[in-house]
């Protein structure tokens, strides 16, 4: 093991979903250590629990038993409000369908993410160099709609960092792109990753887009079936 | 709607005083038991103007008979000559005095409304007028006919509806109102500036009543239109709302974010309305100028939309609420 500091911590996490009168397991004893400034992929079929330990991580629901450390604040013993100030600034999700808000430019979709977090709508002086690394300085004044599913979901990174997280979650993150979009948005992951050590948590079904990682773990029927 | 009734309600009363004040009386009579502001019909004896005839400072006493021909509009029986002395006269815009007892006068806004001119045969209480002038409106009533006429049509004949006294100086009229009050007690009698001062919402029986179920309504259907207006929008907004709170967005900030939108709709829906009642008062002049007046009442902007806010804020709670609560992970799936 290495000496480097963990940044998620994952032990004997379970998450039973209740449909009706039935219990359903979604995660069954996961264990995973990630460290600080890794790039990390998840990979596993549909059903496997990967998208539900991604909503744990990322303080979205609770888990039913186990512990979650997330830079050291255990997200099993976290309130509702606790979780959602989480949300704010330890992680950045970034989502297979973008998820931009339609009706607000590129730039507003960021600069909410940071009034949210912070109450002040205008990034950072250093995010500007994360636009530039982005590609999409020049498009921010246009709304989604006109924007290439590449440009959107570049978007959606930068409005991922605008709060410098301590882990970027990526769902699906080439999902919806071509194969030219797709190979733009991993290399542009994994440059953010060399570059301003940005710990990356990614799930895909896509054994390609799980090359551009440092790590690949895979999941099958809730467990984490190798590290 | 709210400005539009208030407007209508203030703006009929107010050009009811005006045309009070036009009969040029310093002193108004209404028989036993009546309202200041009424239609009643005629059960005051016309022999009592030659009782107000002899009171000292008296120079005219003359008196009509007013009957409602349908809605708020009504037709009055003058005697033309008395109330021209007293009056100052009508100014004639088309035609002349009375001719004859088919004979009718109507006012300027009347025959704009309704298209006539002098020498026209107009039908009014089942009987046909012969239109005998077009006058300047503010001079008592918009249909005026001979006093005998109305009075043999109404069965009325010897009675009035109520009298004005014309003094020989206006500054007696305290004097002379003591006098005739200690002789007619059951009399109500009024100064001018007293009697138009009734011309208020308060001083007609059930308009307060009516303009408060309308705030009533008002607010009903502003809470029922913002209520499923914002719950449609809350339902088609839900992924955008699961968005937010992936962002970090807690349900204060959603909850902050759809009332300020409301607020800021119901603002400018206020600042529409305002806009509106302009638009029902160029209506009302330009096509039924004698029936109805509509006032602007800018004193009731800043409190229609108070209310309005408060209705459309009331509305949006609970949607507000729902969305604030909903579940991230649900939202963020919802298509």
């Amino acid at each position: 093991m290495s000496e480097e500091p963990l940044i998620i911590r994952i032990r004997d996490l379970h998450k039973v979903y209740h449909v009706g009168e039935v219990d359903v397991p979604a995660l069954r004893g996961v264990n995973l250590d990630v460290k600080r400034g890794e790039f990390l992929a998840v990979v596993g079929p549909s059903g496997s629990g990967k998208s539900t330990m991604f909503h744990i991580v990322g303080g979205l629901t609770p888990p039913t038993s186990g512990s979650v450390l997330v830079n050291g604040k255990d997200v099993a013993r976290m309130s509702d409000a606790e979780r959602t100030e989480m949300r704010k600034r330890e992680v950045g999700f970034v989502f297979q369908k973008y998820n931009l808000l339609p009706t607000l430019s590129a730039y507003d979709n960021i600069a909410i993410a940071r009034h949210i977090a912070r109450g002040s709508p205008e990034p950072d002086g250093d995010f500007r160099q994360i636009l530039e690394l982005l590609g999409i300085a020049h498009r921010l004044h246009h709304k989604p709609g006109a924007l290439s599913g590449g440009e959107q979901q570049r978007v959606a990174i930068a409005r991922a960092l605008v709060n410098h997280p301590a882990i970027l979650l990526a769902d699906e993150p080439t999902g919806n792109l071509d194969s030219r979009n797709s190979e733009a948005v991993l290399s542009l992951l994994r440059d953010l990753n060399q570059r301003i050590g940005q710990t990356i948590l990614m799930i895909t079904h896509n054994p390609e887009a799980a090359a551009y990682a440092h790590r690949i773990v895979h999941m099958r029927d809730g467990r984490i079936v190798d590290a | 709607m709210m400005l539009t009734v208030v407007g209508l309600s203030e703006g009929m009363l107010e050009d009811s005083a005006r045309r009070a004040r036009g009969a040029g009386a310093d002193i108004w009579i209404r028989p036993p038991g009546s309202a200041a502001i009424g239609l009643s019909s005629a059960p005051m004896p016309e022999k009592i103007l030659e009782f107000f005839r002899q009171q000292p400072h008296v120079v005219i006493a003359t008196g009509s008979v007013v009957h409602p021909i349908g809605g708020v509009n009504t037709v009055t029986g003058l005697d033309f000559e008395e109330f021209s002395r007293m009056s100052g006269g009508f100014r004639f815009l088309e035609g002349g005095p009375f001719e004859g007892p088919d004979d009718i006068i109507v006012d300027e806004r009347y025959a704009r409304q309704e298209n006539v001119h002098a020498g026209d045969t107009i039908r009014i209480m089942n009987r046909d007028w012969h239109v005998r002038a077009v006058v300047e409106p503010g001079k008592l009533a918009r249909l005026i006919v001979p006093l005998r006429t109305l009075q043999e049509l109404t069965g009325n004949t010897g009675k009035l509806t109520q009298a004005y006294l014309k003094l020989d100086d206006p500054t007696n009229t305290d004097k002379v109102i003591q006098s005739l009050k200690a002789q007619l007690k059951d009399y109500q009698i009024y100064s001018i500036e007293e009697f138009t001062s009734l011309f208020s919402v308060s001083n007609v029986p059930g308009l307060r009543a009516f303009i408060h179920v309308i705030i009533g309504l008002s607010v009903v259907v502003g809470f029922l239109v913002v209520f499923l207006s914002l719950y449609t929008a809350v339902l088609e907004r839900t992924r955008e709302v699961g968005i937010l709170k992936s962002l970090g967005a807690s349900p204060a900030y959603i909850l902050n974010i759809l009332l300020r939108e409301t607020a800021l709709l119901t603002l400018a829906g206020s600042v529409l309305g305002i806009v509106l009642t302009f638009g029902t008062r160029w209506a009302v002049m330009t096509f039924i100028p004698a029936s109805l007046t509509q006032k602007t009442v800018p004193e009731w902007w800043p409190i229609a939309t108070g209310i309005a806010l408060a209705g459309a804020l009331i509305g949006a709670a609970y949607p507000g609420w729902k969305a604030a609560r909903q579940d991230a992970i649900e939202a963020l799936a919802y298509e």
